[in-house]
């Protein structure tokens, strides 16, 4: 196999005196979509806030294409071609799909106008129309604010602004957890479509019809640690199980 | 008269009570033309209604007391009064955009007041007939007041994390202590003549007083800085969702101390302002600014949780309560009439922003 595109080696994190992570270890390769599963509780929102950058790390290495980084803020995770579509969609409501699109990342009119901090509404919402159009997504109304959008739309504009800015990896935290048969199967595909673009791809989900159904690799997290990997091929959603509730040993623990 | 009606709409209830009336049917169709979804967009902000509103209060004035309401003078007059206001509530209302809320404004402008007239008598000297050199530098004490109290305002909410609503009641405090310690409590009554002409200058055939001019440039520059730049554009996306705005690469914390800073300055500028149409210190007189300004910005629409806000809305929102005041007092009425008049109006404003928003969270 490859080499990872993003590793993260013995990390351990504990928020006073629960341990959410104890020596988790994690891989991602390039091209594919990885599928990190396990119970409520298991570590999976944490481990993604740390290589995401929004959580620091108490210990622990993260490597990105074989060179040590330290993500000390989503803002450098971003930089790092890293982007996150977050269980809680972090958009600004108020705004329209376009502004929260390039929110952090606008478009500024040419020229004086833009050195004096004058936005170019009509390409940033061009450039919107053409994102969303790839997902899919019809936004009838691209100025309305996202408040006014449905549960299936607002997630469309938060996966939309991750895909729209990853260059390497995306992480997608319960994507389809509110969505429709329509928008979640528009919401896979759009994940599959990541892939072909060669991005990598992150998923976390309870579905495990759809892990299988989406996912190269799944990777299994229990008690805060990694204790099992499988390729898709051939695994059943009964060894998943079975590894997510302890049925199997540890990885490297035997 | 006959009236034709479709066969369907009798047969099916449902697609009666689904069917518009012409009227509806006609503003459909013009809100989906370019210029009508301009318009039905307005109307789906507080803004225009609020102008209904104050053009209907313009109007009822008018009627009662013809020939005294909508003069030439009683127009200036009003228009003089609220220039200062205006001011400030520019700063305010991107404050209140940011979620927060600026109750220091009077106070500090009340400081800068103080500070910039007792640089212009320094040395217990007359400055009635100093030059520009002397003018500038008390203008220039004057943002300089404004401006400290608005960093110190905003690195107490953005770094120290204290809540606006206490930091900047503490600094309300302060600074009026300070104002009053530097002045003794007693007014400083000589202001250069310049300022003072400054202050009744009029432009435009002798019509429009020099002050509304310059009040209304700083409310258009406003109004633009907040709807076209990334300046206003990271100030509703701070106020509408924080931690989204952090996660996007904002630099939450230096955009809110620029907020406050803005405030603190227009307010040491709206000191300058009053220095010149008052010609004295007036420092019994500001005991409500803050929530006359504050008033003024949520009747125009601001949400008191940030996101949504417009200079528009807070400049019609400061007309307001002006035109209750000058209305019932020309009518005969008590001025206070006007208090519970506003009161009323801002329970109202909140209200509707709160109906709007249920209705949103319902989808």
């Amino acid at each position: 196999m490859a080499d990872p595109l993003l590793q993260a080696r013995g990390i351990f994190k504990s928020y006073g005196h629960v341990e959410a992570l104890r020596g988790c270890d994690f891989e991602v390769y390039p091209n594919e979509i990885v599928a990190l599963i396990g119970d409520n509780g298991a570590g999976k929102s944490t481990l993604i806030k740390i290589l995401a950058g929004t959580e620091q790390a108490d210990e622990g290495e993260i490597f990105l294409e074989g060179q040590r980084i330290h993500v000390s803020s989503p803002f450098e995770a971003m930089q790092l071609g890293i982007e996150t579509v977050y269980q809680d969609l972090a958009l600004a409501p108020d705004l329209d799909g376009a502004a929260n699109l390039y929110l952090g990342r606008e478009i500024m009119r040419p020229g004086l106008l833009g050195k004096l901090g004058f936005l170019d509404n009509r390409a940033m919402r061009t450039g919107a129309r053409k994102a969303f159009g790839e997902l899919g997504v019809d936004l009838q109304n691209a100025q309305s604010a996202v408040a006014n959008l449905s549960g299936g739309q607002r997630q469309s504009v938060a996966v939309a602004r991750s895909v729209a800015w990853a260059s390497k990896v995306v992480f997608l935290d319960e994507p389809t957890a509110a969505l429709g048969v329509i928008q979640t199967a528009r919401v896979l595909e759009t994940v599959k479509r990541i892939r072909d673009r060669g991005i990598a791809a992150v998923l976390i989900s309870h579905n495990m019809r759809q892990v299988l159904e989406i996912a190269d690799r799944i990777e299994v997290l229990r008690l805060g640690r990694r204790v099992a990997r499988f390729d898709r091929r051939g695994v059943t959603i009964e060894q998943l199980v079975s590894a997510m509730t302890g049925g199997v040993a540890e990885e490297g623990a035997a | 008269m006959t009236v034709d009606r479709p066969s369907r709409a009798e047969s099916d209830p449902r697609a009666a009570r689904n069917k518009l009336s012409p009227v509806a049917e006609r503003w459909k169709s013009f809100s989906q033309t370019r210029f009508g979804s301009v318009v039905a967009r307005a109307f789906s902000t507080n803004a225009a209604w609020i102008l209904v509103l104050l053009v209907v209060l313009m109007w009822l004035f008018n009627f009662l007391a013809p020939g005294k309401f909508l003069t030439e003078f009683n127009v200036r007059t009003m228009a003089v009064n609220v220039a200062v206001l205006l001011v400030i509530a520019v700063g305010e209302t991107f404050v209140m955009a940011t979620g927060g809320i600026d109750l220091s404004v009077g106070y500090v402008m009340l400081f800068a007041g103080v500070t910039s007239a007792q640089t212009m008598n320094w040395g217990g000297r007359n400055p009635t007939d100093s030059g520009w050199d002397v003018v500038l530098l008390g203008l220039a004490v004057a943002l300089g007041s404004g401006l400290a109290w608005g960093i110190l305002n905003g690195i107490l909410v953005a770094k120290a994390k204290v809540p606006a609503l206490i930091a900047t009641l503490g600094t309300l405090g302060m600074a009026w202590g300070f104002a009053e310690i530097l002045s003794n409590g007693q007014d400083i009554r000589y202001i250069p003549s310049i300022i003072g002409d400054m202050g009744s200058a009029r432009y435009f055939l002798d019509k429009i007083p020099l002050v509304v001019i310059v009040a209304s440039i700083v409310a258009i520059a406003g109004a633009v800085v907040l709807s076209f730049t990334r300046f206003g554009r990271y100030t509703l996306a701070i106020g509408s969702n924080q931690e989204a705005a952090r996660r996007a690469g904002i630099n939450v914390d230096w955009h809110l101390i620029k907020v406050y800073a803005m405030s603190g300055t227009l307010a040491g500028f709206a000191a300058f302002m009053s220095l010149a149409i008052f010609t004295t210190t007036t420092i019994s007189g500001h005991a409500n600014d803050n929530l006359q300004a504050i008033a003024a910005v949520v009747i125009g629409g601001t949400s008191l949780v940030g996101g949504i806000a417009t200079v528009v809305g807070t400049t019609i929102g400061v007309c307001i309560p002006m035109v209750l005041f000058s209305g019932f007092t020309i009518l005969g009425y008590q001025s206070f009439w006007r208090d519970v008049a506003v009161g009323a109006v801002l329970i109202l404003a909140v209200y509707t922003d709160q109906l709007r928003r249920r209705r949103r969270e319902r989808r």
